[in-house]
């Protein structure tokens, strides 16, 4: 389970569309062999197929995939967007922090999601993120 | 026993968390119900008795024989208690 390590994290990262934020969110994870690039692929049709769904809260996005699609191990990323972006979600857009989830089907899965609803839960947290200048300033939340 | 399900798009990611967060405010409120997390295709053939979603997902489940009610910001545990409150509790 790799949950926000620092090869995990970008901050302020230029982006033209949602799509892109997405492509850089997956990247984190493949760069780190936690997924394979046919998952990235698979978050971004997921997005194309099924809209903006996962913009689950004001500003905050967390693009995935199914297990199937790619999966070494479960993990977390987080791109902050140097601007917002528009992901077509009618409540919550813009979008600044992009969470890149790599689904697993194991029992990591259920406690990667609890740490990251756990973090998120909490707004003070999510203030932090959104001035984050870089690993140091996330990594005092955990 | 209430059946709730919690819906997004593949049922694997934004759906789960919503379902934690579903649990903990109908445990604080004593409410037992029965809380599944699954995806918005699957959703349309399952038996609930309400069905918790996105603005986005709604509407496709419009059909459903359940209660379809939506959270906007899966986070805010103040937002989820109110929801639960105007469309669970008497």
């Amino acid at each position: 389970m790799k949950f926000l390590e620092a090869d995990l994290i970008k901050v302020d990262v230029v982006v033209e569309s949602a799509e892109e934020a997405i492509q850089e969110a997956g990247n984190l994870l493949l760069n780190a062999n936690l997924i394979e690039k046919d998952y990235v692929d698979a978050m971004i049709n997921s997005y194309r197929k099924n809209g903006a769904y996962f913009v689950l809260a004001p500003q905050i996005a967390i693009p995935h995939a199914r297990p199937e699609d790619g999966v070494n191990e479960a993990s977390v990323s987080f791109v902050k967007l140097k601007e917002p972006i528009n992901f077509g979600n009618e409540m919550n857009d813009p979008v600044q922090l992009v969470f890149g989830l790599g689904a697993s089907n194991s029992d990591e899965h259920l406690a990667l999601l609890r740490k990251l609803t756990t973090l998120l839960n909490n707004s003070n947290n999510v203030d932090v993120l959104r001035n984050a200048k870089g690993y140091e300033d996330i990594k005092k939340l955990f | 026993m209430i059946k709730v399900l919690t819906v997004c798009g593949l049922g694997q990611g934004t759906s789960l968390i919503l379902k934690m967060n579903v649990e903990q405010v109908l445990g604080e409120k004593g409410i037992q119900a029965d809380v599944e997390h699954t995806d918005v295709s699957s959703a349309s053939s399952m038996q609930a008795d309400y069905i918790i979603t996105s603005k986005e997902l709604a509407e496709s489940l419009q059909d459903h024989s359940a209660k379809v009610f939506i959270v906007n910001n899966y986070f805010d545990m103040d937002e989820i208690n109110k929801a639960i409150d105007e469309n669970m509790v008497g």
